[in-house]
């Protein structure tokens, strides 16, 4: 019987079937987590959700409880983006585009540093060194734009205000977006740069014209990241935000997080308490999905003058 | 609109390394100019010191003088973005802006001199580059589409329709043809005899058939040997380096002896 030649023989096969099972075991085992923290989150906040309303704490039902923290949580984060996003980007850009090479590479290993800064010690240092720091800041707010709802007096004197904390945020952000964007900003083609500086562009149009629309779907993958993370960032928040009920004003104390809410009460939790704890835990998990479905959306969007085709 | 180029005692430097030694020449305006040579032997570098584009590279820089009608492009006070968009360039990769559509590509350079043109205007400028670049009965109907999304042959002339919005001086192109077939190749061509009424052309070019097929005059470029700067071996009518060159090292060249 003649063997056909073109039939695989040796290893090869069995070494290709090994590495096609733990694929696909990775791959299952990514989703059995996922099941799993999804379906705890869900049976233990339940009684939460079909608690009487006077049981839950305030006393009005999980709702009433939730909705002034969830505000709490996207007011921290806006301030935190509105901050860090803009910021981030020029730096990405004067380290990718301006900065002479060797400015850049010190300037890219500080911000790698910043990154590198454990979430406690930014916390530690709001509310040690940032809060005090910017009372008088708060205070002259205060008299000089009282009239805008969120810089309504009087303004809180230990400085540990919502505003101090979407700072600190920004700052814990800021090199995340600064990091993503730059790699994003280096990897923009010479090709397209080259075009726009051949017709006269000066550097700054030519940024305009072939970095920042190249990037686009970059910026806003870091600034998602960026997000994530300032929704659900823990210790700053805790150890910064002296909390409180929910308040317009961003100099006063009060306003709380979802994610401090779940830390700082989580300890001594127990029963219908923890419970809700979990529930809210459940509702960030809910936004930070919503953000980056929209995210994704927004991308995809422009995906046909993406240059990907 | 067409100018004169003059270039006297061209060295061009990348750091230390001398890339390009001493070129003297004259461009005619209104006239097609080819630079041949072997790979490596200068001619992209110097064809970016015609409009200062190879001020993008760090470190590179130029001695000598290139003169644009009497006009000094290296004199004192000159910005090299002024220099650019009197004189367009066309890259041997076309380039045309992914996140544009075919009409915002050929508006890029239009707007950056920060005219506000009307709509009507755009439109018509629009059309007539299109034109003038051959490609306006190819994407007439989908001018909101991509520029990414025509064949390369037709990016490359949407590159060259974006250079003469403009309305330039001189247009510089660095092996247009190089990643084209030959039908786009002949496309091109025929765009390159048509833009000569107007324009001041200089093309490098890797293909002597090419050169002889666009060009009155040529430049051939060579280097001694690896390390060496490029040099202007002979310049004169494409005919006479083709048919009566008087270096021999041009003769082998063009009769594909090396290179
Ligand atoms: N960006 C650069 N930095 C340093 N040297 C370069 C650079 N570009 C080209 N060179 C050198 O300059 C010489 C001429 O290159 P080039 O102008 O590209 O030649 P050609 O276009 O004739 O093939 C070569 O020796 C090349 O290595
Ligand atoms: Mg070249």
């Amino acid at each position: 019987m003649s063997t056909n030649t073109l039939a695989r023989r040796g290893s090869g096969r069995s070494s290709d079937k090994a590495f096609h099972l733990a694929t696909l075991a990775a791959g299952c085992l990514i989703l059995v987590v996922l099941f799993s923290v999804a379906a705890f989150l869900l049976v233990q906040s339940i009684p939460a959700f079909q608690a009487q309303a006077e049981e839950v704490t305030g006393g009005a039902g999980f709702w009433s409880y939730i909705w002034p923290i969830v505000i709490g949580t996207l007011i921290a984060a806006a301030i935190a983006m509105a901050l860090a996003t803009p910021v981030g980007i020029f730096v990405a850009l004067f380290i990718s585009h301006f900065a002479p090479r060797r400015l850049a590479l010190g300037f890219g290993y500080l911000i790698d540093l910043l990154a590198a800064i454990p979430s406690v010690i930014y916390g530690a240092w709001g509310y040690i060194f940032l809060a005090p720091l910017l009372t008088t800041a708060y205070d002259w707010l205060a008299a000089n734009l009282g009239w805008i709802p969120v810089f309504a007096g009087p303004a809180s004197q230990t400085g540990r205000t919502m505003l101090t904390a979407g700072i600190v945020l920004a700052v814990m952000v800021l090199p995340i977006i600064t990091a993503l964007t730059r790699e994003i900003f280096l990897q923009t083609p010479k090709l397209h740069e080259e075009a726009a500086l051949a017709m006269g562009a000066t550097q700054w149009e030519m940024i305009k014209m072939a970095v920042l629309p190249f990037a686009r779907p970059g910026i806003i993958s870091a600034a998602m990241l960026g997000l994530g993370r300032a929704l659900g960032e823990t210790m700053a928040i805790a150890l910064v935000l002296s909390p409180g009920a929910l308040t317009a004003s961003l100099i006063q104390s009060g306003n709380q997080t979802i994610a401090a809410e779940i830390a700082l009460n989580f300890p001594e939790a127990y029963n219908l308490r923890l419970s809700e704890l979990i529930a809210a835990g459940l509702v960030l998990f809910v936004i930070t999905l919503a953000v980056n479905m929209l995210a994704r959306w927004v991308i995809s969007r422009h995906k046909e003058f993406s240059g990907a085709n | 609109m067409s100018k004169r180029i003059s270039v006297k005692d061209l060295n061009v430097f990348y750091g230390d390394f001398k890339a390009v030694e001493d070129v003297t020449l004259d461009i005619a305006p209104r006239s097609v100019t080819a630079f041949i040579g072997p790979s490596g032997c200068g001619k992209s570098t110097f064809l970016r010191t015609l409009n200062r584009m190879h001020e993008v590279i760090p470190g590179a820089r130029v001695e000598g003088d290139v003169l644009l009608d009497g006009d000094n492009l290296y004199g004192p006070g000159v910005d090299p973005v002024t220099v650019r968009s009197r004189i367009g360039m066309v890259f041997q990769r076309a380039n045309p802006f992914p996140t544009m559509s075919i009409r915002d590509n050929v508006l890029a350079g239009v707007k950056l001199n920060n005219k506000r043109i009307s709509s009507s205007d755009a439109d018509d400028l629009v059309e007539r580059s299109l034109r003038g670049a051959n490609l306006w009965k190819e994407v007439k109907d989908r001018l909101q589409k991509p520029g990414s999304g025509l064949s390369g042959g037709q990016q490359q002339r949407l590159c060259i329709a974006r250079a003469i919005a403009v309305e330039p001086e001189v247009i510089l192109m660095d092996e247009p043809c190089s990643a084209l077939d030959p039908i786009s190749t002949m496309a091109i061509e025929d765009l390159i005899a048509e833009l000569e009424k107007d324009y001041t052309v200089v093309i490098v070019t890797h293909n002597m058939q090419q050169a002889a097929r666009v060009s009155e005059r040529t430049a051939f470029f060579n280097i001694a040997g690896a390390g060496e700067p490029g040099r202007l071996i002979e310049y004169s009518d494409t005919t006479d380096i083709f048919n009566n060159p008087r270096e021999k090292s041009t003769e082998d060249y063009v009769s594909g002896r090396f290179g």
